[in-house]
């Protein structure tokens, strides 16, 4: 440690704070519980973690809607469904050798995952710019309803287009591709997720710490305040829907290449539920919160769903008892409330 | 004359029944104080928010720094230069005052749409919030959640906010309440001394403040401007005294 000035400074090693060390915990549980059911050869396992992943990503998307933004939506489903569809489609006229569209310019399916992320996020992109520029109009309940019902308009639309699969969905026979790596192999994919996972969760720390962010959190908190500093709340807030819609639209995608399938169940209303579940149990605007949030509901559904399918039931008691008594979600039990600055 | 920075012209407010502002019209000119005063309910803080774009005015013109900002929305009159504080504070409670100052540095810094650079570590934004703070008297305070300040630091809080927009004029709606004999002093002297740069439209119904800070006054009395003059024509008229001091004394 080198010491320019004469007064003696204490020399302070940033202290974690117990959010962070419970941030790392859970991020090395993720990591090492697939890691090692891969090296006794129990993808299953491994295909779970992916699933936790993937919907953690998800939840990452919607609480920094939520979290940084105040903007309950509850239509997040539309974009994990856009993403998902993305992939399907790409896949699709890949696999039939046929075009997604040929006016104005052709436009043939894919099988390189690198290009449907990037596609599914600028679709997720502008359909959250057409649902916030008319939903952010509205505040509280009717955002919720109305975010609702742009979501079931997306979901019928799906359902009523024959040639995607309708009610039946799309099946994805082949993973798609990823430079270099090896995409089929299903620990290989779930480090993917993982690293996209790693990834979102730094960005929207990132831009929660920016002046963007300052001014999206104060969006949340007092609109009048930002309004009366000199900076219009709308273009901010829309700015930060559809971030957290591209975020949920990746996801999708990834959701739809781990299932080999995609289809309407991901546009329904009870997903963008379970969205909101994951934020909500883990921990509104808690950085690793949806992670929790996703695997408590992930390892709930797998092995209480094993012995009885009434395990929504204690999903319930869950939510219940942390709407009750933990407002801050898992994270808040464990780490106490959220700190500002 | 010098031109005036801010302008209202025949401003009409209605809510339902009730006329609010009826036909008021002042001006704020450079280097001033210009009070507003007026019982309660007399339609002063109706007014303030017709200026700063929060009320739609049902008739009437405003003017800042001779443009007029009529239909410009709540925050394009404060990047045009017009501060303002409320009567009740409105500020992010949650967050530290410093957080609240940092908003309008970065707001009179240009666009909020830099998605990288972390504000925490931006030590000039940090010192330049500081600085308003303990411009207003808040030094050594900087970093305390507003929700756990005092009503009359927030009062503060909320002046410095304004003051660092770097206004062109300020608009202060009861910026005196809640802080205390000592405090309205500090804050009378730290409106003199700002006054050459920034005039400022005071909404105050501490006297002694208004009678000393003031270097015109308008009286608005149910809705109406039924008076305006210099503090020793406020003073002494009789219609003053009927309508508004008289209730004081
Ligand atoms: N949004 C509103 N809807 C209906 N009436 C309102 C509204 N806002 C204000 N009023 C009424 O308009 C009148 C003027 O209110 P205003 O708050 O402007 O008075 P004021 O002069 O600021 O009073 P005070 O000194 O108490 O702050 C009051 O009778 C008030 O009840
Ligand atoms: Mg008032």
């Amino acid at each position: 440690m080198q010491r320019t000035d004469t007064a003696p400074k204490p020399v302070s090693m940033p202290k974690l704070s117990r959010e962070t060390i419970v941030n790392i915990v859970v991020m090395a549980i993720l990591l090492a519980v697939p890691l090692w059911a891969s090296s006794i050869g129990e993808d299953y396992y491994v295909n779970l973690a992916s699933l936790i992943t993937i919907f953690a990503i998800a939840g990452v998307g919607l609480n920094f809607a939520i979290g940084q933004g105040g903007m309950v939506s509850f239509g997040h489903a539309a974009f994990f469904g856009i993403g998902g569809y993305t992939t399907g489609i790409a896949a699709f006229h890949n696999f039939e050798e046929t075009l997604f569209m040929s006016m104005p310019f052709a436009v043939s399916g894919t099988n390189q995952m690198l290009i449907i992320w990037i596609v599914a996020m600028a679709v997720c992109g502008i359909a959250a710019l057409a649902i916030g520029a008319i939903s952010l109009r509205t505040e509280g309940v009717y955002f919720i309803m109305i975010t609702l019902a742009f979501a079931q308009m997306i979901y019928y639309f799906a359902i009523s287009w024959p040639a995607y699969g309708g009610e039946d969905g799309l099946s994805i026979y082949l993973r798609n591709e990823l430079p270099v790596v090896d995409a089929e192999s299903a620990l290989t994919f779930f480090l993917v997720c993982f690293i996209l996972l790693l990834g979102v969760i730094f960005a929207t720390a990132r831009l929660s710490g920016s002046r963007f962010g300052a001014a999206l959190g104060t969006a949340h908190m007092n609109g009048t305040r930002l309004a009366t500093s000199g900076i219009d709340p709308f273009p901010i807030k829309l700015t930060g829907f559809v971030i957290s819609a591209m975020i949920t639209g990746l996801a999708g995608a990834l959701f739809a290449e781990l299932n080999g399938f995609t289809g309407p169940s991901m546009l329904s209303w009870q997903r963008s539920g379970e969205i909101m579940v994951f934020v909500i149990l883990g921990g509104v605007g808690r950085l690793c919160g949806p992670a929790i949030g996703a695997a408590v509901f992930v390892l709930l559904e797998t092995y209480i769903g094993e012995w009885t399918e009434h395990w929504q039931l204690l999903l319930g008691l869950a939510l219940l008892g942390v709407v009750l008594f933990a407002r801050g979600g898992v994270m808040g039990m464990i780490a106490g409330s959220a700190r500002h600055d | 004359m010098t031109k005036p920075v801010l302008e209202v012209k025949d401003l009409y407010k209605s809510f339902g029944a009730l006329q609010a502002v009826k036909n008021v019209s002042l001006d704020l000119r450079p280097k001033e104080i210009h009070a507003l005063i007026g019982p309660n309910g007399a339609g002063k803080s109706t007014l303030a928010g017709q200026i700063s774009g929060w009320i739609t005015p049902d008739s009437g013109s405003i003017c800042l720094d001779g443009e007029d900002v009529t239909s410009e929305t709540v925050a394009g009159r404060s990047r045009k230069g017009l501060g303002r504080s409320f009567q009740v504070s409105s500020l992010a409670m949650e967050v530290s005052a410093r957080r609240n100052v940092m908003l309008s540095v970065q707001a009179s810094q240009g666009s909020s749409f830099r998605f990288w650079k972390q504000t925490r570590s931006d030590e000039e934004l940090c010192e330049t919030a500081g600085n308003w703070l303990g411009k207003v008297g808040l030094g050594g305070r900087e970093d305390i959640a507003v929700s756990k300040l005092s009503h009359g630091e927030r009062r503060q809080v909320e002046v410095a906010c304004a003051l660092a927009l770097k206004p062109k004029a300020l608009l202060l709606d009861e910026p005196m309440a809640g802080l205390g004999p000592t405090g309205s002093v500090q804050l009378t002297e730290f409106l003199e001394e700002i006054r050459p740069e920034i005039p400022i439209l005071l909404i105050e119904h501490d006297m002694d403040a208004v009678f000393r800070l003031a270097d015109r006054i308008t009286v608005l009395v149910g809705g109406a401007a039924i008076l305006s003059g210099s503090v020793d024509e406020i003073r002494t008229s009789s219609l003053v005294r009927k309508a508004y001091l008289g209730e004081e004394a």
